[in-house]
Protein backbone atom coordinates (compact mmCIF):
# COMPACT_ATOMS: atom_id res chain seq x y z
CA UNK A 1 0.00 0.00 0.00
CA UNK A 2 0.85 3.57 -0.54
CA UNK A 3 -0.22 6.51 1.45
CA UNK A 4 0.87 9.78 -0.01
CA UNK A 5 0.85 12.95 2.65
CA UNK A 6 0.12 16.22 1.09
CA UNK A 7 -1.42 19.58 1.94
CA UNK A 8 -2.01 21.96 -0.42
CA UNK A 9 -0.55 24.92 1.61
CA UNK A 10 3.19 24.83 2.97
CA UNK A 11 4.33 24.41 6.42
CA UNK A 12 1.07 22.84 7.48
CA UNK A 13 2.72 19.59 8.86
CA UNK A 14 3.18 17.09 6.11
CA UNK A 15 6.20 15.92 6.95
CA UNK A 16 5.64 16.18 10.70
CA UNK A 17 3.03 13.22 10.13
CA UNK A 18 4.90 11.32 7.58
CA UNK A 19 7.65 10.99 9.74
CA UNK A 20 6.11 10.17 12.84
CA UNK A 21 3.64 7.55 11.51
CA UNK A 22 6.71 5.76 9.64
CA UNK A 23 8.30 5.66 12.59
CA UNK A 24 5.66 4.41 14.69
CA UNK A 25 5.05 1.62 12.32
CA UNK A 26 6.87 -1.54 12.85
CA UNK A 27 7.66 -4.27 9.62
CA UNK A 28 8.84 -3.60 6.60
CA UNK A 29 8.08 0.11 5.96
CA UNK A 30 9.54 2.82 3.26
CA UNK A 31 9.37 6.13 3.40
CA UNK A 32 9.83 8.48 0.44
CA UNK A 33 10.51 12.02 0.42
CA UNK A 34 9.16 13.42 -3.00
CA UNK A 35 9.46 17.06 -2.14
CA UNK A 36 12.48 17.29 -3.89
CA UNK A 37 13.07 20.96 -4.07
CA UNK A 38 12.98 21.26 -0.30
CA UNK A 39 13.32 17.69 1.20
CA UNK A 40 13.45 17.90 5.19
CA UNK A 41 12.19 14.32 6.51
CA UNK A 42 15.96 13.38 6.86
CA UNK A 43 16.46 15.60 9.32
CA UNK A 44 14.31 14.10 11.42
CA UNK A 45 14.88 10.26 10.33
CA UNK A 46 18.18 10.96 10.42
CA UNK A 47 19.19 7.82 7.88
CA UNK A 48 22.37 6.44 7.81
CA UNK A 49 23.25 7.09 3.99
CA UNK A 50 24.40 4.06 2.05
CA UNK A 51 23.44 5.16 -1.66
CA UNK A 52 24.08 7.68 -3.36
CA UNK A 53 22.90 8.18 -7.09
CA UNK A 54 23.58 11.06 -9.73
CA UNK A 55 20.15 11.28 -11.71
CA UNK A 56 19.75 12.96 -15.20
CA UNK A 57 17.32 13.24 -17.75
CA UNK A 58 17.88 13.08 -21.42
CA UNK A 59 18.42 16.22 -23.46
CA UNK A 60 19.49 16.39 -26.83
CA UNK A 61 23.28 17.15 -28.47
CA UNK A 62 23.43 17.76 -31.96
CA UNK A 63 26.19 16.36 -34.37
CA UNK A 64 26.98 19.10 -36.86
CA UNK A 65 28.78 16.91 -39.44
CA UNK A 66 25.50 14.83 -39.60
CA UNK A 67 23.30 18.17 -39.79
CA UNK A 68 21.79 19.34 -42.82
CA UNK A 69 19.88 22.14 -41.36
CA UNK A 70 16.98 21.28 -42.63
CA UNK A 71 15.22 22.58 -38.56
CA UNK A 72 12.55 19.80 -37.95
CA UNK A 73 13.71 19.49 -34.87
CA UNK A 74 13.26 22.89 -33.88
CA UNK A 75 9.22 22.61 -35.41
CA UNK A 76 8.35 19.44 -33.18
CA UNK A 77 10.09 20.97 -30.29
CA UNK A 78 6.86 22.42 -28.12
CA UNK A 79 9.36 23.64 -25.16
CA UNK A 80 11.80 26.21 -27.65
CA UNK A 81 14.35 23.57 -26.50
CA UNK A 82 16.12 23.03 -29.65
CA UNK A 83 16.57 25.66 -32.52
CA UNK A 84 18.32 26.26 -35.82
CA UNK A 85 20.22 29.52 -35.89
CA UNK A 86 21.91 29.99 -39.09
CA UNK A 87 24.39 27.91 -39.76
CA UNK A 88 24.32 25.66 -36.51
CA UNK A 89 21.53 24.04 -34.61
CA UNK A 90 21.16 24.97 -31.04
CA UNK A 91 20.12 23.43 -28.25
CA UNK A 92 19.13 24.71 -24.63
CA UNK A 93 18.88 21.59 -21.96
CA UNK A 94 17.18 23.30 -19.52
CA UNK A 95 14.11 23.93 -21.16
CA UNK A 96 14.34 20.52 -22.24
CA UNK A 97 11.63 18.11 -20.91
CA UNK A 98 13.29 14.92 -22.66
CA UNK A 99 10.70 13.86 -25.33
CA UNK A 100 12.79 12.78 -27.56
CA UNK A 101 10.82 14.11 -30.43
CA UNK A 102 13.75 15.79 -32.12
CA UNK A 103 15.96 13.07 -32.00
CA UNK A 104 12.95 10.71 -33.65
CA UNK A 105 11.89 13.25 -36.12
CA UNK A 106 15.82 14.06 -37.67
CA UNK A 107 16.16 12.71 -40.16
CA UNK A 108 20.22 12.47 -40.64
CA UNK A 109 20.20 10.65 -37.40
CA UNK A 110 22.31 13.36 -36.26
CA UNK A 111 20.64 14.00 -32.79
CA UNK A 112 21.86 11.69 -29.94
CA UNK A 113 21.40 12.27 -26.05
CA UNK A 114 23.30 13.40 -22.97
CA UNK A 115 21.75 13.82 -19.94
CA UNK A 116 21.10 17.21 -17.77
CA UNK A 117 21.87 16.84 -14.12
CA UNK A 118 18.42 17.07 -12.35
CA UNK A 119 19.62 16.25 -8.48
CA UNK A 120 20.86 13.29 -6.45
CA UNK A 121 18.74 10.24 -4.72
CA UNK A 122 19.77 8.86 -1.82
CA UNK A 123 18.53 5.44 0.32
CA UNK A 124 19.12 4.78 3.49
CA UNK A 125 17.98 3.16 6.65
CA UNK A 126 17.09 3.74 10.52
CA UNK A 127 16.04 1.13 12.52
CA UNK A 128 14.67 -0.93 9.77
CA UNK A 129 12.80 1.91 8.00
CA UNK A 130 14.27 2.10 4.74
CA UNK A 131 14.19 5.99 3.28
CA UNK A 132 14.65 7.61 -0.11
CA UNK A 133 14.58 10.96 -0.89
CA UNK A 134 15.27 13.17 -4.16
CA UNK A 135 16.99 16.61 -4.10
CA UNK A 136 16.71 18.47 -6.46
CA UNK A 137 19.88 20.65 -8.22
CA UNK A 138 19.74 24.07 -6.96
CA UNK A 139 18.65 25.92 -10.17
CA UNK A 140 17.13 23.13 -12.45
CA UNK A 141 13.45 24.31 -12.81
CA UNK A 142 12.12 20.78 -13.04
CA UNK A 143 11.08 18.26 -10.09
CA UNK A 144 8.60 16.07 -11.66
CA UNK A 145 11.00 13.61 -13.19
CA UNK A 146 13.01 13.51 -10.08
CA UNK A 147 10.07 12.87 -8.50
CA UNK A 148 9.06 9.91 -10.64
CA UNK A 149 12.52 8.77 -10.32
CA UNK A 150 11.81 8.66 -6.13
CA UNK A 151 9.07 6.83 -6.77
CA UNK A 152 10.43 3.96 -8.72
CA UNK A 153 11.78 2.76 -5.17
CA UNK A 154 8.42 2.26 -3.87
CA UNK A 155 8.37 -1.93 -3.28
CA UNK A 156 4.68 -3.33 -3.65
CA UNK A 157 5.27 -5.70 -0.91
CA UNK A 158 6.36 -2.55 1.51
CA UNK A 159 4.02 -0.42 3.24
CA UNK A 160 5.20 2.98 1.49
CA UNK A 161 4.58 6.30 2.32
CA UNK A 162 5.26 9.19 0.17
CA UNK A 163 5.93 13.22 2.21
CA UNK A 164 4.72 15.50 -1.22
CA UNK A 165 5.69 18.49 -1.97
CA UNK A 166 2.86 21.57 -1.34
CA UNK A 167 0.41 22.67 -4.08
CA UNK A 168 -1.43 21.49 -6.43
CA UNK A 169 0.65 21.49 -9.57
CA UNK A 170 2.51 18.92 -11.51
CA UNK A 171 5.30 18.18 -8.38
CA UNK A 172 2.32 17.21 -6.23
CA UNK A 173 0.04 15.04 -8.89
CA UNK A 174 3.76 13.27 -9.67
CA UNK A 175 3.71 12.63 -5.88
CA UNK A 176 0.12 11.60 -5.48
CA UNK A 177 -0.85 9.72 -9.15
CA UNK A 178 -1.23 6.38 -8.34
CA UNK A 179 -1.37 6.09 -4.25
CA UNK A 180 -3.92 3.68 -2.66
CA UNK A 181 -4.69 7.17 0.23
CA UNK A 182 -3.64 10.76 -0.27
CA UNK A 183 -4.02 12.27 4.12
CA UNK A 184 -4.51 15.55 3.88
CA UNK A 185 -2.41 18.23 6.72
CA UNK A 186 -4.02 20.93 6.69
CA UNK A 187 -4.68 23.67 9.22
CA UNK A 188 -7.81 25.45 10.34
CA UNK A 189 -7.00 29.12 8.81
CA UNK A 190 -8.35 31.19 5.36
CA UNK A 191 -5.31 29.97 4.05
CA UNK A 192 -4.97 25.98 5.39
CA UNK A 193 -8.87 26.22 4.04
CA UNK A 194 -8.28 27.72 0.83
CA UNK A 195 -5.26 25.44 -0.13
CA UNK A 196 -7.00 22.19 0.92
CA UNK A 197 -10.20 22.77 -1.31
CA UNK A 198 -7.53 22.92 -3.98
CA UNK A 199 -5.78 19.94 -2.68
CA UNK A 200 -8.99 18.17 -2.39
CA UNK A 201 -10.02 19.27 -5.67
CA UNK A 202 -7.01 17.67 -7.25
CA UNK A 203 -7.53 14.08 -5.07
CA UNK A 204 -10.75 13.61 -6.73
CA UNK A 205 -9.73 14.23 -9.89
CA UNK A 206 -7.20 11.27 -9.07
CA UNK A 207 -9.79 9.22 -7.57
CA UNK A 208 -8.08 8.49 -4.17
CA UNK A 209 -9.72 7.60 -0.91
CA UNK A 210 -8.74 10.33 1.39
CA UNK A 211 -8.78 11.85 4.84
CA UNK A 212 -7.51 14.99 6.84
CA UNK A 213 -5.10 15.72 9.65
CA UNK A 214 -6.22 18.84 11.52
CA UNK A 215 -2.31 20.48 12.87
CA UNK A 216 -2.60 23.11 15.03
CA UNK A 217 -6.23 22.71 15.32
CA UNK A 218 -6.91 25.11 18.20
CA UNK A 219 -5.47 28.17 16.34
CA UNK A 220 -7.67 29.53 14.20
CA UNK A 221 -11.09 28.69 13.83
CA UNK A 222 -13.90 26.28 12.82
CA UNK A 223 -14.24 26.32 9.09
CA UNK A 224 -12.31 23.88 7.82
CA UNK A 225 -14.10 21.16 9.73
CA UNK A 226 -17.41 22.44 8.83
CA UNK A 227 -16.30 22.31 5.08
CA UNK A 228 -14.96 18.81 5.86
CA UNK A 229 -18.31 17.90 7.37
CA UNK A 230 -20.11 18.90 4.21
CA UNK A 231 -17.94 17.28 1.79
CA UNK A 232 -17.78 13.86 3.78
CA UNK A 233 -14.13 14.43 4.25
CA UNK A 234 -13.00 11.87 7.73
CA UNK A 235 -10.64 13.98 10.10
CA UNK A 236 -8.77 11.01 11.16
CA UNK A 237 -6.46 12.96 13.53
CA UNK A 238 -6.13 16.47 14.98
CA UNK A 239 -3.09 17.53 16.32
CA UNK A 240 -3.81 20.43 18.70
CA UNK A 241 -1.14 23.64 19.10
CA UNK A 242 1.80 22.79 21.90
CA UNK A 243 4.59 24.85 22.02
CA UNK A 244 6.27 21.49 23.24
CA UNK A 245 5.45 20.23 19.81
CA UNK A 246 6.92 23.10 17.75
CA UNK A 247 10.06 23.30 19.66
CA UNK A 248 10.62 19.69 19.25
CA UNK A 249 10.21 20.23 15.97
CA UNK A 250 12.35 23.23 15.52
CA UNK A 251 15.59 20.97 16.87
CA UNK A 252 14.53 17.98 14.39
CA UNK A 253 13.20 15.87 16.84
CA UNK A 254 9.75 13.82 16.36
CA UNK A 255 6.56 13.93 18.30
CA UNK A 256 6.81 10.46 19.47
CA UNK A 257 10.21 10.80 20.48
CA UNK A 258 9.87 13.77 22.90
CA UNK A 259 6.13 12.58 23.45
CA UNK A 260 5.85 9.02 23.11
CA UNK A 261 1.99 8.73 23.90
CA UNK A 262 1.33 10.14 20.67
CA UNK A 263 3.21 6.50 18.95
CA UNK A 264 -0.47 5.20 20.12
CA UNK A 265 -2.10 7.83 18.10
CA UNK A 266 -0.20 7.80 14.56
CA UNK A 267 -0.74 3.78 14.66
CA UNK A 268 -4.25 4.36 15.24
CA UNK A 269 -4.10 6.94 12.50
CA UNK A 270 -2.54 4.28 10.16
CA UNK A 271 -5.31 1.61 10.98
CA UNK A 272 -8.34 4.22 10.04
CA UNK A 273 -6.55 4.61 6.96
CA UNK A 274 -6.03 1.16 6.25
CA UNK A 275 -9.38 0.24 6.89
CA UNK A 276 -10.76 3.37 4.19
CA UNK A 277 -8.79 1.62 0.93
CA UNK A 278 -9.74 -1.50 2.20
CA UNK A 279 -13.26 -0.65 1.94
CA UNK A 280 -12.44 1.03 -1.07
CA UNK A 281 -10.99 -1.73 -2.60
CA UNK A 282 -13.19 -4.46 -1.59
CA UNK B 1 10.49 50.22 -10.91
CA UNK B 2 11.44 48.40 -8.29
CA UNK B 3 9.87 45.02 -7.72
CA UNK B 4 10.88 43.44 -4.24
CA UNK B 5 9.62 39.46 -4.37
CA UNK B 6 9.23 37.36 -0.94
CA UNK B 7 9.79 34.33 -1.03
CA UNK B 8 10.73 31.28 1.83
CA UNK B 9 12.38 27.80 0.33
CA UNK B 10 10.09 26.23 3.00
CA UNK B 11 6.12 26.57 3.14
CA UNK B 12 4.21 28.19 5.64
CA UNK B 13 6.98 30.60 6.95
CA UNK B 14 4.63 34.09 6.84
CA UNK B 15 5.40 35.00 3.20
CA UNK B 16 1.59 36.00 2.47
CA UNK B 17 0.86 37.59 6.23
CA UNK B 18 4.16 39.23 5.66
CA UNK B 19 3.71 40.55 2.43
CA UNK B 20 -0.22 41.56 3.12
CA UNK B 21 1.12 44.04 6.14
CA UNK B 22 3.44 45.16 3.80
CA UNK B 23 1.29 46.36 0.98
CA UNK B 24 -1.09 47.83 4.03
CA UNK B 25 1.86 50.14 4.94
CA UNK B 26 3.95 51.06 1.38
CA UNK B 27 3.42 54.57 -0.53
CA UNK B 28 2.94 54.19 -4.33
CA UNK B 29 2.98 50.07 -4.94
CA UNK B 30 1.06 47.40 -6.68
CA UNK B 31 0.65 43.95 -5.48
CA UNK B 32 1.24 40.40 -7.36
CA UNK B 33 0.33 36.92 -6.19
CA UNK B 34 2.93 34.87 -8.22
CA UNK B 35 2.49 32.05 -5.68
CA UNK B 36 -0.31 30.79 -8.56
CA UNK B 37 -0.83 27.09 -7.54
CA UNK B 38 -1.83 27.91 -3.82
CA UNK B 39 -2.68 31.65 -3.76
CA UNK B 40 -3.53 33.08 -0.61
CA UNK B 41 -2.80 37.06 -0.74
CA UNK B 42 -6.37 37.49 -1.92
CA UNK B 43 -8.13 36.21 0.94
CA UNK B 44 -6.54 39.20 2.90
CA UNK B 45 -6.53 42.04 0.00
CA UNK B 46 -10.54 40.95 -0.76
CA UNK B 47 -9.79 42.14 -4.78
CA UNK B 48 -12.41 43.41 -6.57
CA UNK B 49 -12.03 41.61 -10.11
CA UNK B 50 -11.85 44.10 -12.90
CA UNK B 51 -10.49 41.94 -15.57
CA UNK B 52 -10.88 38.26 -16.05
CA UNK B 53 -8.37 36.55 -19.08
CA UNK B 54 -7.86 32.67 -19.20
CA UNK B 55 -4.18 31.70 -19.14
CA UNK B 56 -3.61 29.36 -22.01
CA UNK B 57 -0.55 27.55 -22.61
CA UNK B 58 0.61 24.18 -23.80
CA UNK B 59 -0.96 21.82 -25.68
CA UNK B 60 -2.76 18.35 -25.03
CA UNK B 61 -3.24 15.56 -26.73
CA UNK B 62 -6.06 13.29 -27.17
CA UNK B 63 -6.79 10.63 -29.90
CA UNK B 64 -9.53 10.65 -32.30
CA UNK B 65 -11.23 6.85 -31.81
CA UNK B 66 -13.06 6.96 -35.37
CA UNK B 67 -9.65 7.52 -37.67
CA UNK B 68 -7.41 5.72 -34.96
CA UNK B 69 -6.03 1.65 -36.32
CA UNK B 70 -4.19 1.11 -33.01
CA UNK B 71 -0.66 0.94 -34.64
CA UNK B 72 0.96 1.38 -31.72
CA UNK B 73 3.20 3.77 -32.67
CA UNK B 74 1.91 6.12 -30.04
CA UNK B 75 2.30 4.10 -27.18
CA UNK B 76 6.06 3.20 -28.38
CA UNK B 77 7.11 6.78 -28.92
CA UNK B 78 5.25 8.29 -25.62
CA UNK B 79 7.75 8.37 -22.81
CA UNK B 80 5.31 9.33 -20.15
CA UNK B 81 3.30 5.99 -20.67
CA UNK B 82 -0.19 8.69 -20.86
CA UNK B 83 -1.49 5.91 -23.62
CA UNK B 84 -3.32 3.74 -22.83
CA UNK B 85 -4.06 0.10 -24.36
CA UNK B 86 -7.07 0.82 -25.46
CA UNK B 87 -5.62 4.45 -26.99
CA UNK B 88 -6.71 7.03 -24.98
CA UNK B 89 -4.33 9.61 -23.28
CA UNK B 90 -4.72 10.46 -19.90
CA UNK B 91 -4.76 14.49 -19.69
CA UNK B 92 -2.99 14.47 -16.34
CA UNK B 93 0.37 12.21 -17.65
CA UNK B 94 0.77 14.34 -21.23
CA UNK B 95 3.48 15.79 -20.88
CA UNK B 96 2.35 17.90 -23.89
CA UNK B 97 5.19 17.34 -26.06
CA UNK B 98 3.21 16.28 -29.51
CA UNK B 99 5.51 13.50 -30.61
CA UNK B 100 2.72 11.25 -31.00
CA UNK B 101 0.60 14.27 -33.11
CA UNK B 102 3.42 14.59 -34.85
CA UNK B 103 4.27 11.17 -36.14
CA UNK B 104 0.61 9.28 -36.40
CA UNK B 105 0.95 7.88 -39.63
CA UNK B 106 -3.57 8.21 -39.54
CA UNK B 107 -3.09 12.11 -38.48
CA UNK B 108 -6.14 11.05 -35.65
CA UNK B 109 -4.45 12.29 -32.81
CA UNK B 110 -5.65 16.35 -32.09
CA UNK B 111 -3.68 18.66 -29.94
CA UNK B 112 -5.22 21.75 -29.16
CA UNK B 113 -4.37 24.17 -26.68
CA UNK B 114 -5.37 23.99 -22.88
CA UNK B 115 -6.71 25.90 -20.67
CA UNK B 116 -4.68 25.83 -17.49
CA UNK B 117 -6.24 28.46 -15.61
CA UNK B 118 -7.30 32.60 -14.99
CA UNK B 119 -5.40 35.43 -14.33
CA UNK B 120 -7.07 38.33 -13.16
CA UNK B 121 -6.16 42.44 -12.30
CA UNK B 122 -8.17 43.92 -9.46
CA UNK B 123 -8.27 46.77 -7.11
CA UNK B 124 -7.96 46.34 -3.72
CA UNK B 125 -7.68 49.43 -0.80
CA UNK B 126 -4.47 49.20 -0.95
CA UNK B 127 -3.43 49.86 -4.11
CA UNK B 128 -3.90 47.70 -7.65
CA UNK B 129 -3.18 43.51 -7.90
CA UNK B 130 -2.26 41.34 -10.38
CA UNK B 131 -3.21 37.72 -9.05
CA UNK B 132 -4.12 33.87 -11.14
CA UNK B 133 -5.19 30.82 -10.31
CA UNK B 134 -3.68 28.14 -11.88
CA UNK B 135 -6.09 25.39 -12.90
CA UNK B 136 -6.03 21.70 -10.46
CA UNK B 137 -3.90 19.75 -11.66
CA UNK B 138 -2.16 21.88 -14.21
CA UNK B 139 1.03 22.48 -15.90
CA UNK B 140 2.94 25.33 -16.98
CA UNK B 141 3.41 27.04 -13.63
CA UNK B 142 6.27 28.81 -14.42
CA UNK B 143 5.09 30.50 -17.47
CA UNK B 144 2.00 31.69 -15.62
CA UNK B 145 4.21 33.63 -12.67
CA UNK B 146 6.11 35.06 -15.54
CA UNK B 147 2.81 36.36 -16.96
CA UNK B 148 1.13 37.43 -13.86
CA UNK B 149 4.64 39.63 -13.01
CA UNK B 150 4.67 41.65 -15.98
CA UNK B 151 1.21 41.77 -15.43
CA UNK B 152 1.82 43.31 -12.20
CA UNK B 153 4.57 45.26 -13.48
CA UNK B 154 2.08 46.83 -16.58
CA UNK B 155 -0.21 47.91 -13.15
CA UNK B 156 2.44 49.72 -11.61
CA UNK B 157 3.53 51.56 -14.88
CA UNK B 158 0.04 52.56 -16.01
CA UNK B 159 -0.48 54.48 -12.37
CA UNK B 160 2.74 55.65 -11.85
CA UNK B 161 3.72 52.91 -9.28
CA UNK B 162 7.68 52.51 -8.03
CA UNK B 163 7.03 49.34 -6.34
CA UNK B 164 6.06 46.12 -7.32
CA UNK B 165 5.08 43.43 -4.26
CA UNK B 166 5.02 40.00 -5.45
CA UNK B 167 4.76 37.49 -3.27
CA UNK B 168 6.07 34.17 -4.32
CA UNK B 169 5.62 30.62 -3.96
CA UNK B 170 7.60 28.05 -1.29
CA UNK B 171 10.41 25.71 -2.97
CA UNK B 172 13.20 26.09 -5.15
CA UNK B 173 11.69 24.70 -8.50
CA UNK B 174 10.16 26.18 -12.02
CA UNK B 175 7.50 28.69 -10.06
CA UNK B 176 10.16 30.00 -8.06
CA UNK B 177 12.63 30.92 -10.10
CA UNK B 178 10.14 31.98 -12.77
CA UNK B 179 9.62 34.55 -9.60
CA UNK B 180 13.34 35.99 -9.68
CA UNK B 181 14.34 36.43 -12.68
CA UNK B 182 15.14 40.20 -12.84
CA UNK B 183 13.71 41.52 -9.59
CA UNK B 184 15.35 43.76 -7.81
CA UNK B 185 15.56 41.92 -4.30
CA UNK B 186 14.16 38.96 -2.66
CA UNK B 187 13.20 38.79 0.92
CA UNK B 188 13.25 35.22 2.29
CA UNK B 189 11.03 34.90 5.51
CA UNK B 190 12.72 32.16 7.29
CA UNK B 191 11.58 29.88 10.63
CA UNK B 192 14.36 28.95 13.30
CA UNK B 193 14.41 25.14 12.83
CA UNK B 194 16.00 22.54 11.28
CA UNK B 195 14.09 22.17 8.23
CA UNK B 196 13.66 26.01 7.90
CA UNK B 197 17.19 26.68 8.25
CA UNK B 198 17.84 23.89 5.62
CA UNK B 199 15.15 25.15 3.23
CA UNK B 200 16.38 28.62 3.72
CA UNK B 201 20.09 27.53 2.41
CA UNK B 202 19.03 26.15 -0.47
CA UNK B 203 16.78 28.99 -1.40
CA UNK B 204 20.09 31.74 -0.80
CA UNK B 205 21.84 29.59 -2.88
CA UNK B 206 19.08 29.90 -5.71
CA UNK B 207 18.84 33.42 -5.36
CA UNK B 208 22.39 33.83 -5.84
CA UNK B 209 22.28 31.64 -8.74
CA UNK B 210 20.60 33.96 -10.47
CA UNK B 211 22.00 36.64 -9.40
CA UNK B 212 19.03 38.63 -7.08
CA UNK B 213 20.52 40.41 -3.92
CA UNK B 214 19.29 38.48 -1.02
CA UNK B 215 17.20 39.77 2.07
CA UNK B 216 16.36 37.49 5.42
CA UNK B 217 13.83 37.95 7.93
CA UNK B 218 13.20 35.02 10.49
CA UNK B 219 9.77 34.96 12.12
CA UNK B 220 8.94 32.87 14.67
CA UNK B 221 12.31 33.87 16.26
CA UNK B 222 11.71 32.60 19.63
CA UNK B 223 10.68 29.43 19.13
CA UNK B 224 14.11 28.81 18.82
CA UNK B 225 16.80 31.79 19.31
CA UNK B 226 19.86 29.16 18.62
CA UNK B 227 19.11 28.26 15.17
CA UNK B 228 17.81 31.63 14.86
CA UNK B 229 21.35 32.75 15.11
CA UNK B 230 22.76 30.04 13.47
CA UNK B 231 20.36 31.32 10.18
CA UNK B 232 21.99 34.71 10.23
CA UNK B 233 25.48 33.42 10.92
CA UNK B 234 25.06 32.09 7.38
CA UNK B 235 23.06 34.93 5.60
CA UNK B 236 25.85 36.95 6.80
CA UNK B 237 28.36 34.69 5.46
CA UNK B 238 26.51 34.89 2.12
CA UNK B 239 26.12 38.63 2.10
CA UNK B 240 22.64 37.96 2.63
CA UNK B 241 21.26 41.41 4.36
CA UNK B 242 19.37 39.81 8.28
CA UNK B 243 16.42 42.19 8.08
CA UNK B 244 14.97 41.63 11.27
CA UNK B 245 13.34 38.89 13.96
CA UNK B 246 9.81 38.44 14.33
CA UNK B 247 8.62 36.92 17.55
CA UNK B 248 6.12 34.23 17.48
CA UNK B 249 2.89 36.02 17.73
CA UNK B 250 -0.87 34.47 17.30
CA UNK B 251 -1.68 37.90 15.75
CA UNK B 252 -0.87 36.36 12.42
CA UNK B 253 -3.19 33.89 12.99
CA UNK B 254 -5.96 35.84 14.16
CA UNK B 255 -5.72 38.98 11.39
CA UNK B 256 -5.93 36.13 8.57
CA UNK B 257 -8.90 34.55 10.25
CA UNK B 258 -10.50 38.48 9.96
CA UNK B 259 -9.27 38.87 6.35
CA UNK B 260 -6.91 41.71 7.79
CA UNK B 261 -3.37 42.54 7.77
CA UNK B 262 -1.58 42.37 11.06
CA UNK B 263 -1.44 46.08 11.57
CA UNK B 264 -5.39 46.49 10.59
CA UNK B 265 -5.89 44.15 13.78
CA UNK B 266 -3.44 45.27 16.11
CA UNK B 267 -0.37 47.54 15.06
CA UNK B 268 0.77 47.40 19.11
CA UNK B 269 1.83 43.97 19.03
CA UNK B 270 4.98 42.57 19.15
CA UNK B 271 4.48 40.69 15.66
CA UNK B 272 3.58 44.08 14.34
CA UNK B 273 6.37 46.04 15.80
CA UNK B 274 8.73 43.50 14.30
CA UNK B 275 7.59 43.42 10.86
CA UNK B 276 7.25 47.57 10.77
CA UNK B 277 10.95 47.76 11.75
CA UNK B 278 11.02 45.39 8.91
CA UNK B 279 9.34 47.29 6.55
CA UNK B 280 11.24 50.74 7.43
CA UNK B 281 14.79 48.75 7.11
CA UNK B 282 13.48 47.71 3.65
CA UNK B 283 12.22 51.05 2.80
CA UNK B 284 15.86 51.81 3.64
CA UNK B 285 18.06 49.82 1.87
CA UNK B 286 15.90 49.21 -1.29
CA UNK B 287 15.28 53.10 -1.26
CA UNK B 288 11.73 53.27 -1.76
CA UNK B 289 9.19 55.50 -0.17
Amino acid sequence: MIISIASGKGGTGKTTVATNMAVSLGGDVQLLDCDVEEPNAHLFIHPEINEVKIITTPVPEVDMEKCNLCGKCGEICQFKAIVVIGKTVLPFPEMCHSCGGCMEVCPEKAITETGRELGVIERGSRNGLEFVHGKLRVGEAMSPPLIRKVREYARPDALTIIDAPPGTSCPVITSMKGTDFVLLVTEPTPFGLYDLKLAVGAVKILDIPCGLVINRSDMGDDKVKIYAEKENLPILMEIPFDRKIAEAYSRGEMIVDVMPEWKEKFLELYHQIEEMSFHKNH
Amino acid sequence: MKELVVISGKGGTGKTSLLAAFASVAKGKALCDADVDAADLHLIMDPRIKERHDFESGHEAAINQDMCTQCGLCRELCRWNAISEDFNVDPIVCEGCGVCYYFCPEKAIEFPLKNCGEWYLSETRFGPMAHARLGIAEENSGKLVTLIRKEGKKLAEKENLGLLLTDGPPGIGCPVIASLGGATATLIVAEPTVSGRHDMERVVELAAFFKVPAMVCINKYDLNPDMGQAIEVFARERNVTVMGRIPFDPVFTKAMVQGKTIFEFDDRSDGSKAVKGIWEKLEKDLKIS
